[in-house]
């Protein structure tokens, strides 16, 4: 989980500097701070007049719309050409794939038992590929990481996960690589994808989740398409950044020499970016795995089914032994690829004695690898993984002690915190935002969007604002903002505290990372159980929940800008008497501003990805209205339109930021 | 080089040899026994929908197991929402549901418009919705359980949630819940929060009884919970029929759901044992509460949890088959 470049902030071009920069840098502090003291007179003037706001079970006539369109949809599946010979057949041709991988690795197939291949030949091959395309590191702990599946009880789930992961990082590969190239060629269709990209990794899942079993029916083929759909994007947006980033000189050679658009692209293009292009295939790896627990709720088999079952009877210890299965999966994929992408760099750069023998070696660990293959599909003890997954329940008893220690000891002081921040910081925003008239909330976003990010961020903040009315739930909008906003603000503390810490010791950069990948990418409710019990059913344990995802991108990110600081700089400093404490404030975190913006960036749109799931321990608005239109029909639309604010709440923010972070970079 | 390589493969091959040698038993080898006592063959791929709730897990369970080991069919069990489940029937990856809560909307858009799913008679359970607070409180303060006395102890079950006002906890959005609207029309001084989840909610109990706090909130039986803090049930207003026809002026008590079964229409067709099996099905709270207890706190699998209480209740299961 290495920094998503998902945002390249400083690729296009720098936006013309506004006219009259000197005068403007002075008084952006001083207008922001205006646009505050009038929104706060007129809070107080007009408080609680149209604040536009709609009771739980109330609908706006587009809610309506929306599931009468659904229910139509539904009505005519069996006749409707479009699905027989549309849907249909896609859903066919993935349903078979998924179905062969399952029979490869984890489902019983045909005739046998078990599957074509047992435990150690998927162990033996892990650890090849892992060697073949990355290092003899990785290839350990690939081993290590699959030999633990075992372990902890979980073998055939762990496998049912992976193949499904396969199965849906094959098929978004399959689209992204020649999606992202083409956004990387043509800049008008780059302009026409963003949006797309936007919605698919904000919209929430549980919106589409319905209509995909509609549309695909219920089985791997709407499990991995609903993955694809959140997965796809880092590829795309990744590939296309690594596509403009080939040097223009290098492309404008390959065309001197006289080579064709066609040859240019495969012989120049593409070798240059593969480094980066791995990258985008991590991050896809990585949106994947985040989308176990979700997919297990249409019927995808593996540890997601353990996750969601073993919650329903609050059953902490068991949700965390297969959450952490999927943990270590992500680290082991994650690990593996960043040292595919490392791999090629570092081939060419040393060339030590290895180098030599390694053809050989891999010849010898193909056959070792299929010999292991061969076990496996014949002997039942390299099949069935021995043993009863002892590991996995004392990983499960030692959990429960832990979480119950903490619910025993520290609610008191964690109500105390919850209470000071409620009330102290969250209450009096949120009673700002949602008890002021509509239009001005809008007009004060608008001008913030105008001051921070130029007048194109304002132009996009004013349609943003128009939908948001639109929707019909602009009063949960409101009231989601606030904690997102809440939420951000604590990521950023937490992200530059850590992220410092980290950036300026390697050592602690080491030990701190495994855990950041592990709050990425555990599902959510394996911790929010003991969290609940700390912080009861509010909004509070939703911004925690929040803060536990997002703020580990925000430390990463700013980890990463600290690094970037130019060593001398901070020795300048350090020999003019500077104490560590003036480094950091006085160089090191202005230096890195760039990276800060970035972070916020970041930070806020992971923030506003845990609305949902905020949404159902105790946030309500907007994240409960899609929760609640997942779960009964007649609120479908409702929890569609929710789904919308989001989503526009996230571009809105997007394009403040980033327009902001040119600005800063400028 | 090439000898490095011929000695690595003759180094390979031993081991393969070895490891060969040392085999065991072979996959396949084990002869069948996993098609299980089947008597009637006529039994194909029954697809039994699992909502996500422990009680219902506790039906499937049973059903399953009965299907499995006296009719010999094929359970495959898919894990969904109601909704999902629902639309199912439809497309035919869906034969049966095993505990309906009311769910009007869905029975008049697939049983009497689509006409894809027919309803196949009660579970047996009732199931019963109201407010509930916990154990300590009802002790301490028994007048709490009338809902009139409710406002008495409003500011007591103040949260930072609630505005001021009493909280009333709400759970998964799932069930049916007319809070909102009784809260205003009984007139009482509390506001509904939306906790989003049956986890929260349990959670929010579990911790009040544990630590003496005050909550109050929507809850329902059968519910395997009970069995571990045994909630106490507010009175509200005498549910008569028809008080509830309007959601927004809903005063009264929530009727008590006959939880019921629905089927898809082919699968009722079909003639297969499985759907008399689940037309037959029935039992009371206190079974499925029984299921339900070995699977959420003993940590049973839903098999051995279904195998303790088939082989202890061989009459009612007998009685299903017939």
């Amino acid at each position: 989980m290495t920094v998503a470049i998902e945002k390249p902030e400083k690729t296009e071009a720098a936006e013309p500097a506004a006219p009259a920069k000197g005068a403007r840098k002075v008084s952006r502090p001083v207008m922001i701070g205006a646009i505050f003291v009038v929104w706060l007179v007129l809070f107080a003037v007009l408080r609680g007049k149209q604040t536009l706001s709609l009771a739980v079970a109330d609908l706006t006539d587009l809610h309506r719309w929306i599931n009468d369109f659904n229910d139509s949809i539904g009505a005519n599946r069996n006749s409707n050409p479009l699905f027989l010979y549309f849907f249909n057949e896609i859903r066919l041709v993935i349903d078979n794939l998924v179905t062969f991988v399952q029979h490869l690795i984890s489902q019983p197939s045909g005739s046998r038992p078990v599957p074509e291949i047992g435990w150690l030949g998927v162990v033996g091959l892990a650890g090849y590929v892992s060697w073949a395309a990355g290092n003899w590191r990785v290839a350990l702990l690939a081993v290590a990481g699959f030999t633990f599946f075992g372990l902890q009880g979980l073998w055939q789930e762990s496998m049912d996960t992976l193949a499904l992961i396969l199965c849906a990082v094959f098929v978004a590969l399959l689209f992204a690589i020649p999606l992202g190239v083409w956004a990387g060629l043509s800049d008008r269709f780059n302009r026409i994808m963003t949006p797309f990209l936007d919605f698919m990794q904000t919209m929430p899942t549980f919106v589409y989740l319905a209509p995909l079993t509609l549309f695909f029916l219920i089985g791997g083929a709407s499990a991995t398409i609903a993955t694809v759909i959140y997965a796809a994007p880092p590829t795309i947006r990744i590939t296309a950044h690594a596509i403009r980033n080939v040097s223009k000189t290098t492309v404008e050679a390959a065309d001197s020499l006289g080579a064709t658009r066609r040859q240019s692209l495969l012989k120049v293009l593409l070798p240059m970016s593969k480094r980066t292009v791995v990258m985008g295939v991590n991050q896809t790896i990585m949106a994947a795995l985040a989308m176990v627990t979700i997919a297990a709720l249409i019927n995808a088999p593996g540890l997601g089914v353990n996750v969601l079952q073993a919650l329903q009877s609050l059953d902490v210890g068991t949700a965390f032994n297969a959450g952490l299965a999927i943990v270590v999966m992500a680290i082991v994929l994650d690990r593996v690829t960043t040292a595919a992408s490392a791999r090629e760099e570092n081939a060419r750069r040393s060339k030590n004695r290895f180098v030599k023998w390694r053809r050989p070696l891999l010849g010898l660990g193909a056959v070792v690898t299929v010999v292991l293959i061969y076990l496996s599909h014949t002997y039942l003890w390299a099949a069935d993984f021995p043993g009863d997954g002892t590991v996995g329940s004392h990983i499960a008893s030692a959990t429960d002690t832990a979480t119950n220690w903490a619910q025993d000891h520290l609610s008191g002081l964690t109500n105390a915190f919850r209470d000071a921040i409620t009330n102290g910081l969250l209450n009096p925003f949120q009673t700002l935002l949602t008890d002021s008239p509509w239009w001005l909330v809008g007009a004060v976003l608008i001008a913030l969007a105008v001051v921070l990010g130029g007048w194109k961020a304002g132009i996009t903040a004013a349609v943003c604002v128009g939908l948001l009315v639109a929707t019909g739930v602009w009063s949960d909008a409101m009231t989601t903002l606030a904690s997102t906003i809440v939420a951000t603000v604590l990521v950023m503390i937490l992200g530059i505290v850590f992220g410092v810490w980290m950036g300026r010791s390697m050592m602690v950069d080491r030990m701190i990372r495994p855990t950041l990948d592990a709050a990425q990418v555990m599902p959510p409710f394996v911790y929010l159980v003991p969290f609940l019990a700390l912080f009861g059913a509010t909004r509070f344990t939703a911004i925690v929940a929040a803060i536990v995802y997002g703020a580990p991108v925000a430390m990463k990110i700013i980890a990463d800008g600290i690094r970037a600081v130019p060593e001398t700089t901070v020795e300048a400093a350090t020999s003019a008497g500077c104490n560590t404490w003036q480094i950091i404030t006085k160089v090191q975190l202005p230096m890195s501003r760039s990276a800060l913006t970035l972070a916020t960036n970041q930070g806020l749109i992971y923030v506003l990805s845990m609305v949902v799931v905020g949404g159902l321990v105790g946030a309500g608005a907007l994240g409960y209205d899609v929760v609640a239109g997942f779960s009964q029909g007649e609120l479908y639309g409702k929890g569609l339109a929710a789904g919308l604010a989001i989503v526009l709440l996230g571009v809105m923010f997007d394009r403040i930021t980033q327009a902001a972070a040119r600005r800063a970079g400028a | 080089m090439a000898r490095h390589w011929r000695a690595g493969a003759a180094g390979l091959a031993v081991l393969g040899l070895t490891l060969t040698a040392c085999g065991g038993a072979k996959v396949g080898d084990s002869s069948s026994g996993s098609n299980g006592a089947g008597s009637s063959g006529k039994c194909a791929t029954f697809n039994l929908a699992v909502n996500p709730w422990v009680g219902y897990e506790a039906d499937a369970a049973v059903v399953a197991y009965v299907a499995e080991h006296n009719l010999g069919c094929k359970v495959t069990k898919k894990n969904l929402k109601e909704e999902i489940a629902w639309q199912g029937f439809g497309t035919g990856e869906v034969d049966a549901v095993l505990e309906n809560w009311g769910h009007d909307d869905l029975k008049k858009k697939y049983v009497t418009q689509q006409k894809t799913a027919v309803e196949a008679g009660q579970t047996g359970n009732k199931g019963i919705i109201g407010w509930y607070v916990p154990p300590w409180l009802a002790k301490a303060h028994p007048d709490i359980l009338d809902w009139k006395n409710l406002d008495k102890y409003a500011s007591n079950f103040k949260t930072s949630e609630s505005g001021g006002k009493g909280q009333l906890l709400d759970g998964d959005p799932s069930y049916v819940t007319n809070d909102a609207a009784l809260v205003k029309n009984l007139k009482l001084d509390f506001k509904v929060v939306y906790a989003g989840s049956e986890t929260a909610l349990i959670q929010s109990f579990r911790d009040a009884e544990k630590n003496k706090k005050w909550v109050i909130g929507y809850f329902y039986e059968p519910q395997w919970f009970l069995s571990e803090v045994p909630l106490k049930k507010v009175s509200l207003p005498t549910y008569t029929t028809g008080c509830d026809a309007d959601a927004a002026k809903v005063a009264c008590d929530y009727p008590v759901y006959d939880l019921d079964k629905i089927v898809s229409a082919k699968f009722a067709k079909s003639g297969s044992p499985a759907y008399n099996l689940v037309k037959n099905f029935n039992w009371t709270n206190e079974d499925q509460n029984t299921v339900a207890k070995y699977i959420a706190q003993d940590k049973m699998s839903d098999e051995a949890a279904a195998k303790k209480w088939v082989d202890a209740n061989k009459d009612k299961v007998d009685a299903w088959l017939k």
